[in-house]
């Protein structure tokens, strides 16, 4: 096992895979405790559109991305808070319009060889240099917005409206959150893939949540279990040739399972509450 | 010309001013040409049928809803103008308005009144941890400051918003329905607990369906179903016609020692 670690795409990919562990993980928790699983779905999903975009234009398709995630994750909040329309009908709106995008552009480039597959479901040998290095500065720009706003998150995912009302500054803060929603997921693409990184960034915090009523042990135990799937997964779809997004997930969806059956919240609601 | 110039005696400008407040979401009228002016240190209870409008008007005033129609103003200046003064008002919101599971402990819940306040990029202070200390202590949750409030009882976590709202050392306080999911013997002592800010000197809005109790606590009593249908002291309000053409449904009030009790014959 240890001499795949030689190897410069696997240490490449497991330090990507590392990044991308922490970074869903943290922004993750406010996915899960606010209820924006669906928004981080959508996102993702319109990542595809970027990359497609990406590939049109010449550029590296993960820059293309991270303007294309952003734009549509403002979309979606200025379409929710400006109209009538729900937050999750602006989703499901923005989610396979972005997508159409993505595989038009795509149908319009025949002769290009592009690993779709990849895109989609994420690939071990998908991770170059300037990938690691995109990845990385799109980590701890996302983890240093946490850490400057990590009051103002929390406040304004546990209780917008009063976050509003003692002067916090609620709506940017939320434009904030969905905008590391989008980095994040552009963060991890290349790794996990368009349509597995939503997963990612739900079920290690989800699993969490299970674990503890603490915010800050929340997070830390979440970032521990994302790492943890995130580089198991890696090496697993490395020793049994898989996929390694769908590797990653499911290992984490299995860590989530443990965490369900061994959850201190649902032994005690179990006992009964009123 | 209206009752309220009574009310309005007392000493100082009046905290809340609000002249003809209407305001309507697509087409529903929610409030209709509402006046009320609370002077300082007054406490009010609004009261009022499911759909009148007590939370919209509490929304108003904290600057979340925009009227369609009519002025607002709170400490002298319109909600859009406010800044520093929003430090002044105290909010708590209706229970129901918040995820109670969410991971966090009675002394983080209390100390986000304070976040405003503290600004963006910085930590709490040594001030802020004895305003949160302070606020836990005028409302008696001390002994709970670490416990998630998914471990809190209905009344407790109640007090955890009270002292919430407290640390940020308002003058304004506004409440909605804070008795909702609390026990009869708990929701007494809270209402204990506010009569005694509001003897401190706290201005208080409190919106409630519970008639016959609140009123028993407070020095007004405006009674609110989309348009003000009465406002004055409790013995006055509730002894009143209004009280049942409010309702809209048969009422009856039958005298239990100082403050009439409402009946409400529900339908079904």
């Amino acid at each position: 096992m240890t001499e795949i670690l030689g190897y410069a795409f696997m240490q490449r990919a497991l330090v990507a895979g590392a990044v991308i562990g922490i970074v869903c993980a943290v922004v993750g928790v406010y996915v899960v405790l606010k209820g924006l699983s669906f928004i981080g779905a959508g996102i993702a999903h319109a990542s595809f559109g970027g990359v497609a975009l990406g590939f049109l234009l010449g550029f590296n398709p993960v820059l293309t991305a991270v303007v294309f995630c952003m734009a549509t994750a403002w979309g979606i909040g200025l379409v929710s808070t400006r109209t009538k329309i729900k937050e999750d009908t602006a989703v499901g709106i923005f989610f396979a319009s972005t997508m159409a995008f993505g595989i038009l552009l795509i149908s319009l480039m025949r002769g290009y060889n592009i690993d779709l597959f990849g895109y989609l479901f994420g690939s071990i040998l998908a991770v170059s240099a300037q990938d690691l290095r995109i990845t990385i500065i799109f980590g701890i720009a996302v983890l240093l917005l946490v850490a400057l706003f990590f009051k103002e998150l929390m406040f304004v995912t546990f209780d917008a409206e009063m976050a509003a009302v003692t002067g916090v500054p609620a709506g940017k803060i939320y434009f904030l959150l969905i905008s590391l929603v989008a980095l994040t997921v552009v963060t991890s693409i290349k790794v996990v893939g368009a349509v597995l990184v939503s997963a990612l960034l739900v079920t290690p915090a989800a699993a969490a949540y299970q674990l503890t009523e603490d915010f800050r042990r929340m997070m830390a135990a979440a970032v521990l279990l994302g790492v943890g799937s995130a580089v198991g997964g890696l090496l697993l779809s490395y020793k049994l040739d898989t996929p390694s997004g769908a590797t990653i997930v499911l290992l984490s969806t299995a860590l989530y399972g443990i965490a369900a059956l061994i959850s201190p919240r649902r032994r005690r609601s179990r006992r009964g509450r009123t | 010309m209206h009752e309220h110039n009574k009310a309005a005696q007392q000493a100082g400008p009046p905290i809340i001013e609000l002249q003809n407040v209407s305001v309507a979401f697509q087409d529903i009228l929610v409030l209709d040409d509402v006046s009320l002016t609370v002077p300082p240190g007054a406490s009010l209870a609004i009261l009022g049928p499911n759909g009148a409008g007590k939370t919209t008007l509490l929304q108003v005033i904290l600057g979340l809803v925009r009227p369609t129609g009519g002025s607002v103003r709170v400490f002298g200046r319109t909600p859009a103008d406010m800044r520093q003064e929003k430090r002044r008002i105290g909010y708590v919101p209706q229970v129901m308005s918040v995820d109670l599971n969410f991971p966090v402990s009675a002394r983080e819940v209390v100390m986000m009144g304070r976040y405003g306040r503290i600004g963006l990029y910085r930590r709490p202070s040594r001030a802020d941890h004895d305003a949160v200390r302070l606020a836990m202590e005028r409302v008696g949750i001390c002994d709970l400051a670490e416990r998630p409030i998914a471990r809190l009882s209905g009344g407790q976590r109640q007090r955890v918003f009270l002292a919430r709202a407290l640390a940020n050392e308002p003058e304004l306080l506004l409440l909605d329905e804070p008795t909702t999911g609390v026990d009869a013997a708990s929701s007494e002592s809270l209402y204990e607990l506010l009569h005694h800010l509001y003897k401190g000197g706290m201005t208080m809005l409190l919106v409630s369906h519970d008639v016959g109790v609140v009123a028993s606590y407070v020095q007004g009593v405006v009674c609110l179903n989309r348009r003000l249908v009465a406002h004055g002291r409790p013995e006055e309000v509730l002894g009143s016609e209004q009280l049942a053409q409010m309702y809209g449904c048969e009422a009856m009030f039958f005298h239990h020692g100082r403050v009439p009790h409402l009946v409400v014959e529900r339908d079904r």
